[in-house]
């Protein structure tokens, strides 16, 4: 094919102009798009406006081939698990072993629970949930792991709230528009959700990779106290994810970490619940004393169980943004001891 | 199909596909990244990227360079890229395509393809990068096999706009 005989002005004065005034344009704006990136570098929320009216725009259009979507989805997921049959045969039996296991203790400690809530005199859970919407859609042609949800500021969506689906977390709200709203997933590179192994109470950090798997990684050097088959759960810490929301569900060791499977696919899951954050340390009573308690506690007054933050530490030091309470060395569970129902508020 | 247009609708018709086919081809082609797909890690390449270095190779003189940063701002808003991040790569792509046509004497479609697979191969890079710069830390090797993809899909990408360009140009 012969190249295209428009980029050869020729002697005309007036073309060769446009041409280099085309490529001056060109060249200009390349450099603004580059500065764009580096303010969304700088401050991941700058355009929100206009990318939330994007949303906005575009996420009907998500809702409406929803089912379409699913449909799809479904054969996909559903050609892998064919291939992988025996294998996953396998893993699941061993899954429902450990599972009743569990079940039978949850049982008891759901009574014990139940029991000393009575005793405390405390209503119910209180879930603290803002609305529900459906996933419809992600950037599934990127490297960044993120999804639209169909509810926005106009359900009292907010940036930053946390998102969960019935079987465990997904993640957080990043972008708002009236009434849809940008999730990034757990699995997303720059999520990072502090979490608690359920067997012993390990702090640790899930961090995404951008693959299917989340990284587990310990704050303590020692050991790798994770096991396959482990559950981690939102630990609370930091104040955004409400604590003990499961989250992902240990598949393989490597070395000092551990690669978990997400409790919930955002990919199945047919609604999400937007959850207020949980913000126990920024705005709860600060003389009640630390809120991240990991032991057993009495229920009359709760004394500082040792190794544990000192409720005689001062507000200012409390508020200070290197305090951090929760990081501190967390104690083994009892076992058979019902975690403390976590008052709020 | 009728050689000439029987009514003044019909040449108005004409003239509007085929002024603005290019254009509304790598729209849709933005939109359908809209497609409720919840991936767990990136496979499906991005056709808007694919339909747009389709049209730069096939047809060089109906854009001029700066027209990828008006596509590639919808791209970014549509997709939900960074802001900015299409409309830099696209520009780019499109700069070198210039500089190439240029030096080169004349393309075949292997030439197209190649050009296309590093074209590609750069985008992917690039979006690593910035993926980096805003503090998502990812191995390089998650965005090959979209690599890959990207680069085998393109030929039926370029028989689709080869197809669409001459039905855009029928009489």
């Amino acid at each position: 094919m012969a190249p295209p005989s428009s980029r050869r002005a020729g002697f005309s004065r007036r073309a060769q102009y446009g041409l280099f005034l085309g490529y001056v344009v060109a060249v200009a704006g390349i450099l603004f798009a580059l500065l764009l990136l580096a303010i969304a570098a700088i401050d991941p929320r700058g355009f929100a406006a206009l990318k939330g009216a994007a949303l906005d725009a575009t996420a009907p259009i998500g809702r409406g081939a929803g089912e379409v979507g699913r449909f799809f989805g479904g054969i996909v997921s559903g050609i892998g698990d064919y291939v992988r049959a025996g294998s996953k045969n396998a893993e699941l039996r061993r899954e429902v072993e450990s599972a009743r296991r569990e079940l039978i203790r949850a049982k008891a400690i759901e009574f014990e629970n139940r029991r000393l809530r009575q005793i405390v005199g405390l209503a119910g859970e209180i879930e603290d949930e803002v609305t529900q919407g459906r996933i419809v859609g992600s950037s599934y042609t990127s490297g960044r792991r993120f999804a639209t949800l169909a509810a926005g500021t106009a359900s009292g969506v907010a940036i930053g709230q946390p998102v969960r689906a019935p079987e465990g977390l997904i993640g957080r709200v990043l972008e708002t528009g009236r009434w849809a709203a940008r999730i990034l997933l757990l699995s997303d590179a720059y999520s990072n959700v502090p979490v608690r192994l359920t067997r012993d109470g390990t702090s640790a950090f899930a961090k995404g990779t951008g693959e299917p798997l989340i990284e587990l990684r310990t704050l303590e050097v020692g050991p790798n106290p994770f096991r396959i088959g482990d559950i981690v759960v939102t630990s609370g810490v930091g104040g955004l994810y409400p604590p003990n929301i499961p989250v992902a569900r240990v598949v393989r060791i490597e070395g000092d970490k551990a690669l978990a499977a997400p409790v919930a696919e955002p990919g199945r899951a047919d609604f999400a619940i937007v959850l207020r954050p949980y913000q126990p340390a920024a705005d709860g009573p600060l003389e009640a004393g630390p809120r991240f308690q990991e032991g057993p506690v009495t229920v009359a007054a709760p004394p500082p169980a040792p190794g544990q933050a000192n409720p005689a530490t001062s507000p200012t030091r409390q508020r200070s943004p290197q305090y951090q309470p929760a990081l501190q060395r967390p104690q083994a569970a009892v076992p058979g001891a019902a975690r403390p129902p976590e008052p709020r508020r | 199909m009728s050689r000439t247009a029987g009514s003044r609708g019909a040449v108005a018709f004409r003239d509007l596909r085929r002024r603005f086919m290019p254009v509304g081809s790598t729209l849709a082609a933005s939109l359908l990244a809209l497609f409720p797909i919840v991936a767990s890690r990136p496979l499906v390449p991005e056709f808007a990227l694919l339909v747009v270095i389709a049209w730069r190779l096939l047809r060089p003189e109906i854009w001029p360079a700066y027209m990828a940063l008006g596509l590639g701002l919808f791209n970014d808003l549509v997709a939900g890229h960074p802001l900015g991040q299409s409309m830099a790569l696209w520009t780019i792509i499109f700069l070198a395509c210039d500089y190439i046509d240029s030096r080169l004497g004349f393309r075949d479609h292997w030439m197209d393809w190649l050009i296309a697979a590093a074209a590609l191969l750069f985008h992917s890079a690039a979006s690593w990068y910035i993926a980096m710069l805003m503090g998502a830390t990812m191995d390089f090797a998650l965005y090959l096999p979209q690599l890959g993809v990207a680069v085998l899909i393109y030929p039926l990408v370029a028989r689709m706009v080869l197809g669409l360009d001459r039905w855009r140009l029928s009489q």
